[in-house]
């Protein structure tokens, strides 16, 4: 299929449409608000549901009405918005419900500034809401893999009946790329949901709930979540690697994002200037599931590593875990909007390599 | 013998969790009523909210959510919005609807989304042991404001359906009571009317029930009526406030130029 030249943002709206998500809910925040813009008109065309909610915390409870009611439906937001959505991200993971979220992530903490960063990690990967859940987190380094992610999104939401998130940089949401847009999914085609609420006829009620006031259910469901996690751990991580086919390696860079990208090109420079020097990258793209297996199969042919993040360092903490100690760690980031160049990686690159 | 009286379809046979006197059951039982003699229940989805009603998805026979405190005006926009032919409502105490939920429930009016929001308003917060609601009387104690709402500190309490009744939006919006058989009779015809008038595809429609909570307010259940029905009455008129078939002040339409802008 022939290629076209779009927007982040609007490729990921273009995405989900394909994927068969017919509803979106979601507030404006920079730098993603031309998610619900391309949708607010491009989901009339196709038979859609847009509503623009009064907050954040609207939008996410609006999807667990959407997701309970069996709809494939998707929100847009970015840094402070995802931090309105936490509370209600909890409920709908407890309730085994599939919905897919997008962050873009722009520079914080606070209200921070409206440019590109990747200092929500850990809030994607470790925390965000409350209680023993976990989101799925899909980290895209360009726009063709944000789109190809983002279709695969609805069906790993449907898959497991959790939430999803696709987490871009806010270079991933502003940046114009071609890129090949995936068909139409079949409606028709989309997975049976028997647990949704459609209204109880003939047959006993349909009940979509997080309260558990007994100790032993509430245990007995965070253990049935927990076992769908590692059912996801053990399935879906996903990574890849460049400059990594050799049996050894001066530095193994690890970064995801477009930071990764960025990197890519810093290490090509690098070695373009100096023959003798080896240099890999590690490029996860399942952020959780993290790809520790992997990365530390690559670290091994390392003598040392370096991560690269435009944030203080929030995925350092997974490195540490993937290579147990057995490597130095060494660690270049930028943030609050500024993002590294390949210039700024090489020379940090060649610092470490004398 | 011939049956004259018994639960409503629409409920299930599980003994309730409310304390004797609350009129939190008999609010269920309207609601049920009013579902079977519309012929909703196969197509009914209601929303539990956080406080004492949280369990109301034991209670209503037919298909529930539980919503997180304050947002159930936003969790039926999703599915009714999604799902247009399912009739969905709401059932929200005063903490839920007119604190924390403030902004899901006046936008879900301003929206004009075709839900029925039952609106149990006792004057307390009931299920975390009697703090302060925003509907909490003058002068009323409970564990929050220990010396009675002070105005001047706490401001005076909200009388939410007047409030969205200020909303063009058409809406059928009344106010009702629970505290004695003739109230109640009452309460129940507008509750069937707000179903009516969401199964008719017609409006948002809400109803205010004011309700008694004895066992924070430490009074008996029949001192808790006389209670309701000396405070709350006059400062909380009963009636209908809003229809949707009232024509409002007309807006002029958006100025050509704006329209493709
Ligand atoms: C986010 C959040 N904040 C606070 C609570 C605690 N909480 C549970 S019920 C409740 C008050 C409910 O009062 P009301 O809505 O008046 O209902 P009632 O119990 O009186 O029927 C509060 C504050 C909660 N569950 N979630
Ligand atoms: S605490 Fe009050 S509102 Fe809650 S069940 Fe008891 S009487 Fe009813």
């Amino acid at each position: 299929m022939a290629k076209v030249l779009m927007k982040g943002c609007e490729a990921i709206g273009e995405a989900a449409v394909r994927a068969g998500c017919r509803n979106f809910f979601g507030y404006p925040i920079t730098p993603q608000t031309e998610v619900p813009e391309y949708l607010a008109k491009r989901l009339p065309e196709v038979g859609g549901l847009f509503v623009q909610a009064e907050s954040e915390v609207a939008a996410i409870n609006m999807l667990y009405g959407a997701a309970g009611v069996g709809k494939r439906v998707l929100t847009s937001s970015s840094s402070p918005g995802i931090s309105l959505m936490a509370e209600g991200v909890s409920y709908i993971a407890t309730c085994h419900l599939p919905v897919v979220l997008v962050n873009i992530v722009r520079a914080g903490p606070g209200l921070g500034g409206i440019l590109p960063a990747q200092s929500d990690y850990l809030q994607a990967t470790k925390g965000h809401g409350h209680g023993d859940y976990k989101l799925v987190v899909l980290a895209p380094s360009s726009v063709q893999e944000a789109v190809d992610l983002m279709y695969e999104a609805f069906d790993l939401a449907d898959h497991y009946l959790t939430p999803v998130m696709v987490m871009g940089d806010g270079m991933i949401g502003q940046m114009m790329e071609p890129v090949e847009i995936p068909p139409m999914r079949d409606l028709d085609d989309l997975p049976a949901k028997p647990w949704a609420i459609t209204g109880a006829k003939g047959r006993k009620p349909n009940i979509v709930n997080s309260l558990y006031l007994s100790e032993v259910a509430c245990n007995a469901n965070n253990w049935k979540m927990k076992e769908k996690y590692d059912e996801i751990v053990k399935r879906e991580k996903r990574s890849e690697t460049y400059g990594c086919d050799g049996e050894k390696l001066d530095v193994l860079i690890v970064a995801y994002g477009t930071m990764a990208r960025i990197c890519n090109t810093a290490m090509a420079e690098v070695v373009a200037s100096d023959k003798q020097k080896r240099i890999g990258l590690f490029r996860p793209i399942t952020l959780w599931p993290y790809p520790y297996e992997a990365l530390a199969k690559e670290a091994e042919k390392a003598k040392q590593i370096l991560v690269v993040e435009m944030s203080t360092g929030q995925m350092v903490e997974d490195v540490q875990l993937a290579v147990l100690g057995s490597r130095p760690i060494d660690f270049y980031g930028l943030t609050g909007g500024l993002v590294p160049s390949p210039d700024d990686v090489a020379d940090k690159l060649r610092k470490i390599l004398t | 013998m011939k049956k004259i009286f018994g639960y409503p379809n629409s409920l299930t046979v599980n003994p309730t969790h409310y304390c004797p006197g609350c009129t939190h059951g008999t609010i269920h039982r309207l609601v049920a009523e009013s579902l079977d003699e519309l012929g909703l229940r196969e197509r009914a989805v209601g929303i539990a909210p956080v406080g004492c009603s949280v369990l109301a998805y034991n209670y209503f026979n037919c298909d529930m959510f539980e919503a997180s405190h304050g947002r159930a005006p936003a969790v039926a926009t999703g599915a009714k919005r999604c799902r247009p032919d399912l009739i969905v409502f709401t059932y929200q105490g005063d903490g839920d609807l007119a604190s924390i939920g403030m902004a899901e429930i006046v936008h879900a009016a301003n929206r004009g989304e075709k839900i029925t929001v039952i609106f149990v308003n006792n004057a307390i917060y009931g299920m975390t042991g009697g703090q302060m609601a925003p509907t909490t009387m003058p002068g009323q104690v409970t564990t929050t404001c220990p010396a009675g709402r002070n105005p001047s500190h706490e401001g005076y309490p909200i009388r939410v359906v007047e409030l969205l009744s200020t909303l063009r939006t058409p809406a059928f919006i009344a106010r009702a009571a629970a505290h004695t058989p003739l109230h109640v009779i009452e309460a129940k015809r507008v509750i069937r009317e707000a179903f009516r008038l969401q199964a008719e595809d017609v409006c948002f429609s809400m109803v205010e029930v004011l309700s008694t909570c004895p066992t924070n307010w430490g009074l008996t259940p029949s001192e808790a009526n006389k209670w309701l029905q000396e405070n709350m009455v006059p400062y909380y008129p009963l009636g209908v406030l809003k229809r949707p078939d009232v024509d409002e002040t007309p807006i002029p339409e958006v100025a050509a130029s704006l329209k493709g802008a």
